[in-house]
């Protein structure tokens, strides 16, 4: 579990006894967790167990009531969302949150907001530093939406994609802020077999091609067992297993918790 | 390359049509072909439209209800006017330079106003702005220098109908070109994504906050602006030109125009101050037909039906454009 000490790698996020807790409810207890660069970590457990709970703290939507996380040897503890994110983490939601009235490329665009920089007095005038970076913003936009096959449809409305394409378009929004971790949020929820499968094509291409660090939730255990290195069990607030997914799935008391006995 | 032509098209399109409305509307007023009623709500409409583009950027770009446009319209007035009055520049220059004061002076009240309503959305942000508007209007009653509610005499006009159009028309422009040029650049797509999805934008870091204050600012300037014109045609401002009522009038352009359509803003903000005189001859039924056309305009913009009517009817357009290029080939 104590990825720092481990084959002398080190941890891209380190997780420190996180909890919050809302009024009275402990919603996330005592949780540690720590990610390598590179690796494909998993994160399950029954519903209510507090998973987007935890991506909600890492990412800034909640002000954890206990313990800290390191990203990139930072603590990040009680950081806003933006400042989490410009500091290399992004995610994509549950339900899935596009900019449903904004074309295809210009949601991409959006993620690119911070990368490309320009004063509203230099669009106004529309000096030449204008031309530039929406040059540049449009290149990368659209090498992007290649990886995603979705360079076709750039001009479309987010609203009217089909749903496994808003799926990937949100995962492109996020790599769009040139992220050091990606973070998931059951990705193929909603999504037939072959979509799945997809999927799990999809994500590892992302790690490959990005050199990326992915942290995901999920339900579709064929789609965990199938890509994820290692993986983390989480029940009614508080970790309970951590290690080799073939290792944690065989875990008898995670079958029991988790699979049913 | 081909997108690029359509552009290309698009806006010499709109640069001709913005050059005919003014020629056209020039020669009517030269040689008095225009009746005087039509002359006058001209200049009203000019005013109008920039209000309706600058409520526009904040209702319809960054989906924040705004009910406080009046205040921002009458800071610009007074600040603008009152300037005008005290300062003997040449009479050209001083309207320049009266638009820049209250458009800046409104800027600020835009300013401090967003700055103290972060925290607030939706019907809570409506109400509050509500009242920074009647707020405004009730400090201009009390404040000296301003005439209290007998009103501000003595602002200099620019000379004839036609000139104070003419400058009016200036700042219609400069002021579609600005929105237009902000609402197509990466700032336009981080207050449209915040309309959208605001915790979806903030996770991709976006500073949702930073930009409530700059579009209220810049839809604050640009309401100033018009006040400083409304001050210059009629002479004679007070606070009850300022009410909310204005605030609504000008939430119903942008709503009729459809919410971040620019096009649409102009469109019905010239409408609505063209319809109670179009409709004069009605009397009576005055405002009855005045409400059924609302009502009718609302529909024809933002019925799914129609949309779909107009999309298939796009489809179509294309359809043919496409033959007949086909038939150029063969």
């Amino acid at each position: 579990m104590q990825g720092k000490e481990r084959d002398g790698k080190v941890a891209l996020l380190e997780i420190k006894n996180l909890g919050i807790s809302f009024g009275g409810l402990l919603a996330v207890d005592n949780v540690s967790l720590s990610i390598e660069k590179g690796q494909l970590y998993g994160l399950i457990g029954p519903n209510g167990a507090g998973k987007t709970t935890l991506f909600n703290m890492i990412t800034g939507v909640y002000k954890p009531t206990s313990g800290t996380f390191c990203f990139d040897g930072e603590n990040l503890t009680g950081k806003n969302p933006i400042e989490i994110n410009k500091k290399g983490i992004a995610r994509t939601f549950q339900n899935i949150r596009l900019f449903k009235n904004m074309s295809i490329i210009d949601n991409v665009k959006v993620g690119l907001h911070n990368n490309h920089k320009y004063y509203m007095v230099e669009s106004v005038f529309r000096l030449p530093r204008f031309y530039n970076e929406e040059r540049k913003m449009e290149k990368e936009a659209i090498e992007l939406l290649e990886v995603f096959d979705l360079d076709k449809e750039k001009d479309t409305l987010a609203c009217n994609l089909p749903y496994g394409k808003q799926r990937k378009l949100e995962i492109a929004r996020a790599l769009a802020t040139s992220p050091k971790l990606l973070l998931l949020d059951e990705p193929a929820a909603g999504m037939n077999p072959n979509e799945t499968e997809e999927l799990m094509e999809t994500i590892r291409l992302i790690r490959d091609k990005f050199d990326m660090t992915i942290l995901l939730i999920e339900h579709d255990m064929r789609l965990v067992a199938g890509i994820c290195e290692e993986i983390s069990v989480m029940n009614f607030g508080t970790l309970l297993a951590s290690g080799k997914t073939s290792e944690v799935l065989n875990n008898p008391e995670v079958i029991a918790a988790y699979l049913g006995e | 390359m081909k997108k690029l032509n359509s552009k290309l098209y698009r806006n010499l399109i709109m640069v001709a049509a913005a050059i005919a409305v003014y020629a056209f509307i020039a020669y009517g007023m030269n040689t008095n072909m225009l009746p005087r009623a039509t002359q006058t709500l001209a200049i009203k409409a000019c005013y109008n439209v920039i209000l309706a583009l600058s409520l526009n950027l904040i209702v319809g770009f960054l989906g924040e209800l705004s009910l406080g446009h009046a205040g921002f319209f009458a800071l610009g007035a007074y600040s603008g006017c009152i300037f005008s009055i005290n300062s003997s520049l040449p009479i050209e220059i001083r309207f320049f330079v009266a638009a820049l004061i209250g458009g800046t002076v409104a800027a600020v009240g835009g300013f401090l106003i967003s700055s103290s309503i972060l925290r607030l959305q939706g019907d809570y942000l409506a109400i509050v702005t509500l009242a920074f508007g009647e707020m405004i209007r009730s400090f201009i009653k009390i404040i000296p220098y301003t005439g209290g509610t007998s009103g501000l005499n003595g602002i200099p006009s620019l000379g004839s109908k036609f000139m104070t159009f003419s400058y009016s028309y200036v700042f219609v422009i400069i002021t579609v070109l600005v929105i237009r040029n902000i609402v197509t650049s990466r700032h336009g797509r981080a207050i449209t994504s915040i309309r959208d999805n605001a915790i979806a934008a903030e996770s991709v870091g976006i500073n949702i906050k930073a930009f409530k204050i700059k579009v209220f600012t810049v839809g604050a300037f640009f309401a100033g602006i018009a006040g400083v014109i409304l001050g210059h045609y009629i002479n004679f401002i007070e606070p009850a030109n300022f009410s909310y009522n204005v605030s609504i009038e000008v939430l119903v352009m942008v709503v009729l125009g459809g919410m971040g359509n620019l096009l649409g803003s102009i469109i019905a903000a010239v409408i609505i101050t063209f319809l109670p005189e179009i409709l004069r001859g009605f009397d009576k039924y005055r405002l009855l037909i005045y409400a059924i056309a609302l009502i009718l305009m609302m529909l024809a913009g933002n019925s799914p039906k129609i949309i779909e009517l107009r999309a298939k009817a796009k489809v179509k357009i294309m359809m043919l454009r496409r033959k007949a290029l086909a038939r150029k080939g063969a």
